[in-house]
């Protein structure tokens, strides 16, 4: 029997094997932010422990980091301290930190992959549940706690069970103005925010070939939002020549080396998944979420549902808790929902394709009155590109603002926050009550969606916006 | 790590399904640099009807009695889903709940629970549906709870549960994990030399 990419990447990791206890696999890179690893650096200083791999260990500061300016001063001191923290453990244990003054900085799941450190058959950890993004190279990427953390820095290894695997075939083609957010919106919808706990998704099927390594992150980043320990696509040319080149990229010789590895990464065409999932392209509309949790979510085209429709008692609790907090009435169009806030940014949707997106839509178009229009790149280099490309100049004389890169209002720890009751157009992964700041309302979409929505100040279907209907 | 062994207390029903970590402690507070201190904000946003936290909201669990001291929390499906936060556990732990039983969890909050001494028991939703029926009765409907014979009593039922035989044994020694995986530093050592010799471009 064959093997699938998951069993491929643990087989080769394996340090230990011990199904009574537990299985010692390699970490190949742990990524590390400020706000999940000052408890672990200290819990190395209290044990008098090391960092036993300083070079497989790389470090960013963007949950807190402030976006109108790079000026430290002006966070919060609580946010401050984090990031001095951060700083002063890296200096102290050896590790290389994008600090926020450092020209390559910016979101951990950004940078990864645009400095090359994300490589196909690696195992990549991060104490962060969006990590599963680097699953897109065909890599083992997932997210751990503090603890955990601590555990990868002292041994460069992680205690592990294997996951269950399952394989999400998307096949055909996807119609115009859905995009990466829209699938992987819709499969959350479909199997549900515990539909893939205990497993590890394989995105595969024409769609996911025909999309570009920005678009098949996007769908690994929101694993997570359906329970799935990682999601991963299996590398192939594309992923070759994104990575050639980049700073950290193998290099000559050892670069022939590897892509003859990575090309051995692929589930062989007899591996049987614990469990597999069919989906036409063809029935995905863009997608936007009306509840609190990312698998409230629904087609642009369709009505805030009513709690009574849904037959398992939970979801109809859940569903009528949510419209309270959303202040929606079910039977209302989609797009007739009104917002105040457009958000554009995060690990999920910040990267230049996203923001290229982006800025066709709103091109030569005004952010509709009373709507605050933030754009927040992932990175400092997807930064440079974008004003490179003059899309800086596209968003400022639509009316929106340019940020410095961070996560910004995707969980809203620096003080870009939805003030309480305020809605927002996000393109970030999380509707969670209070996600984007104590009371503030969130509707999950696509980059082109959330523009369509900055310049009409509502929730709006693209589809309509691009034939011109809209706008 | 603390040890858990036994555990008889007060059960504190949370009827909500996919409670998520930001909800179990909000980002502002995610700030500290240190372990301890959270307990207070935990579930923030239902707990308080302010956001400095000085009001409290009378109708959350939490703040009738006898739950203000429960050790042991009732939940719904898919508690702990979101954020990978530790910041979670923490706070959950610090509040003094030392046992989470709901009929599903999610997958990272697992992990971090145990590695914080908190036991997490799953069992099928009716059964859960039951502890809530007798947490009801506040003081007098006490929940016990024994790790060793994966056993959770309640009024006069009992209802057994499965758990990972590691986590187990990590849960009930107080292990320090790291100390346990360092017993296998020449494997480690060895791993790498061979990945340094097939693979040099990972070094």
């Amino acid at each position: 029997m064959g093997k699938t990419m998951y069993q491929k990447i643990w087989d080769a990791h394996l340090v230990h094997e011990d199904k009574a206890t537990a299985s010692l696999i390699y970490v190949d890179r742990q990524l590390v932010h400020e706000v999940t690893s000052p408890q672990a650096f200290e819990g190395l200083r209290i044990s008098g422990r090391k960092i036993r791999c300083t070079q497989k260990t790389f470090a960013t500061m963007d949950h807190n980091v402030p976006t109108k300016s790079k000026d430290l001063s002006l966070a919060s001191t609580t946010s401050r301290t984090q990031m001095d923290q951060l700083k002063k453990n890296c200096d102290e244990f050896g590790v290389r930190c994008f600090d926020l003054n450092d020209e390559d900085h910016g979101v951990v799941h950004i940078i990864g992959p645009e400095l090359g450190i994300t490589q196909p058959g690696m195992v990549i950890v991060c104490g962060d549940s969006h990590t599963a993004t680097h699953g897109a190279f065909g890599a083992l990427a997932f997210g751990i706690g503090t603890s955990e953390v601590e555990h990868v820095m002292a041994t460069q290894t992680l205690q592990q069970k294997t996951s269950r695997t399952m394989l999400i075939n998307i096949n055909g083609v996807l119609g115009e103005g859905v995009t990466p957010k829209d699938v992987v919106l819709y499969i959350i919808g479909l199997i549900g925010t515990a539909g893939a706990t205990g497993y590890v998704i394989e995105y595969a099927g024409d769609v996911i070939t025909a999309m570009s390594m920005e678009g098949r992150m996007t769908v690994c980043n929101m694993s997570i939002e359906a329970g799935a320990r990682g999601g991963m696509i299996a590398p192939d040319e594309k992923t070759f020549t994104y990575l050639q080149g980049r700073d950290y990229a193998p290099k000559g010789s050892d670069w022939v080396k590897a892509v003859t590895y990575w090309k051995t990464l692929t589930s062989d065409k007899d591996a049987v998944f614990d469990k597999v999932i069919h989906i036409k392209a063809e029935d995905i509309r863009p997608q936007v979420t009306w509840g609190t949790s990312p698998g409230q979510v629904t087609s642009v085209d369709n009505v805030v549902p009513d709690p009574e429709s849904f037959k398992d008692p939970t979801e109809k609790i859940a569903a009528a808790n949510a419209l309270r907090y959303m202040d929606l009435k079910p039977g209302m169009k989609i797009t007739d929902i009104k917002i105040d806030v457009v958000f554009i940014g995060s690990c999920t949707n910040g990267r230049i394709e996203d923001l290229r997106a982006a800025s066709e839509v709103i091109k030569g178009r005004k952010v509709a009155a009373g709507v605050q229009a933030l754009i927040v790149p992932g990175s400092g280099r997807v930064k440079r590109q974008a004003e490179r490309e003059g899309l800086d100049k596209i968003f400022m004389a639509a009316g929106c603002e340019w940020r410095h890169a961070g996560c910004s209002m995707c969980l809203a720890m620096n003080d870009d926050q939805l003030t309480p009751g305020q809605r927002c157009a996000a393109t970030s992964n999380r509707n969670f009550e209070g996600r984007q700041g104590p009371g503030g309302r969130t509707h999950l979409v696509s980059p082109e969606m959330a523009a369509a929505a900055a310049v009409t100040g509502q929730i709006t279907d693209i589809r309509e916006f691009l034939l011109g209907k809209k706008g | 790590m603390e040890a858990f062994t036994t555990l008889t207390g007060i059960a504190a029903p949370l009827d909500r399904s996919n409670v998520d970590t930001d909800a179990i402690i909000p980002k502002q507070f995610l700030r500290k640099i240190e372990r301890t201190g959270f307990g207070k904000h935990l579930f923030h946003e239902w707990r308080y009807l302010d956001y400095e936290g000085t009001k409290e909201n009378p109708d959350f669990i939490l703040n009738k009695e006898p739950f203000r001291k429960a050790k042991i929390l009732l939940a719904r499906d898919n508690f702990g889903c979101g954020s990978s936060r530790e910041h979670a556990p923490w706070a959950l732990a610090d509040f003094g709940f030392r046992c989470i039983i709901a009929p599903s969890f999610a997958d990272i909050f697992y992990n971090n629970c145990i590695k914080n001494g908190i036991l997490l028991v799953k069992l099928k939703a009716d059964d859960v549906d039951e502890l809530f029926a007798v947490s009801a009765f506040g003081k007098s409907g006490l929940i016990a709870v024994d790790l060793d014979k994966q056993v959770v009593g309640a009024a006069s039922k009992k209802f057994s549960f499965e758990i990972d035989p590691f986590n187990k044994e990590c849960l009930l020694k107080g292990l320090d994990q790291v100390g346990w995986t360092l017993q296998f530093s020449s494997k480690i050592d060895d791993f790498e030399a061979t990945m340094a010799k097939d693979k040099p471009w990972l070094k």
